[in-house]
């Protein structure tokens, strides 16, 4: 047993970890693919309605999108307990939106101006005034595009 | 003779893409935004009289400020409103209470009956946001499914696969009737 008792314990070689950045970087890739930048944060909380006749919004850059909701608990002593619109960032008033939709068209390329679409991203406790305020101010701007914002989800029993 | 170069230390390198992975990962959301697309009716002229349609021709759907249904002046339920609305636009027996069609030439479906039927949808100012969007999901089911039917009949296939030419085809015959009012304002707000 001699030749044993003078070597030390083995020690464990160390793993290989050139292909774990390989690995993380696939997963980094795919959810860069699947996924889509946060355009802004939002302040008023949305459970959107649901339907089983939903289609999925096309084409991305040209939609501007309007928020409707109750504002957020840490919001609510600056903004009420009202459902409020927001409109990128910061929540406004119904009459603001003429001008949202201005700068927003503005922003797009001229040959594609007239497919810009307007989502309503609207709570589902939202009462319709409000909504048809904010439609009949989108007819004034020449919005005509809109697109009602909902979850898929099955029929409602 | 050259020199082994020693192997490069690459385990920190895993640590750099976790660091722009988490950053990704929050930055980004995975939600596509689905919902149901609608097209307002330009601004009147305040000096313009909207366009008489005669009563056989009009469905009118109304929505109170509790939700509740009223289809031309009788409580209804939100689960008939698609049978109730595909019987209107369809009107395959050709009632004399029901819409008027005219035959009109359609690019490749040759010449169709196309219903004048309009569906007027009114709600109060108290309505839920919630009942609207199931109500505009019935008639857009009602639209699709016959739609779907047309679409199978004549080109065997669902209304989904058409081409673009079918399917324009397919949305001149069967159009999106829908007219909204303004809302009443017994609800307030």
């Amino acid at each position: 047993m001699a030749r044993f008792t003078g070597k030390k314990a083995k020690e464990t070689p160390a793993l290989n970890m050139g292909s774990m950045s390989d690995i993380i970087f696939m997963l980094l890739f795919f959810f860069m693919v699947i996924t889509t930048m946060r355009e802004s944060s939002l302040y008023v909380k949305i459970i959107p309605p649901q339907g089983s006749e939903v289609t999925k919004l096309e084409k991305k850059s040209l939609v501007s999108y309007i928020n409707v909701g109750v504002p957020l608990q840490d919001q609510q002593k600056k903004y009420g307990t009202e459902p409020r619109i927001q409109l990128n960032d910061q929540i406004s008033e119904v009459s603001d939106i003429i001008t949202f939709v201005e700068l927003e068209r503005n922003q797009r390329p001229e040959a594609d101006r007239p497919y810009i679409t307007t989502a309503i991203k609207a709570d589902k406790q939202v009462r319709m005034g409000m909504i048809s305020d904010i439609k009949q101010e989108l007819r004034k701007a020449g919005a005509l595009k809109i697109f009602y914002n909902a979850s898929k989800g099955g029929k409602r029993k | 003779m050259a020199r082994k170069t020693p192997g490069l230390n690459t385990s920190s390198m895993s640590d750099i893409s976790f660091l722009l992975l988490a950053f990704f990962l929050m930055v980004s959301n995975i939600n596509s935004d689905m919902g149901i697309a609608r097209r307002l009716p330009p601004p009147l002229p305040e000096d313009v009289k909207p366009p008489e349609v005669r009563e056989r021709n009009i469905f009118v759907v109304m929505v109170n400020k509790d939700d509740a249904l009223l289809y031309n002046n009788e409580w209804g339920r939100i689960e008939n409103l698609k049978d109730r609305a595909k019987e209107f636009l369809g009107n395959p027996n050709n009632l004399p209470n029901l819409p008027e069609k005219t035959d009109t030439e359609i690019p490749g479906l040759g010449i169709y009956p196309v219903s004048k039927g309009v569906i007027s949808l009114r709600n109060d100012r108290g309505t839920s946001y919630d009942m609207y969007l199931q109500v505009q999901n019935e008639l857009t089911a009602a639209i699709n499914e016959m739609r779907d039917e047309l679409s199978t009949t004549r080109f065997g296939k669902h209304y989904a696969d058409l081409n673009e030419d079918q399917r324009k085809a397919v949305e001149t015959a069967i159009p999106v009737a829908i007219s909204e009012a303004e809302p009443t304002k017994i609800g307030g707000k």
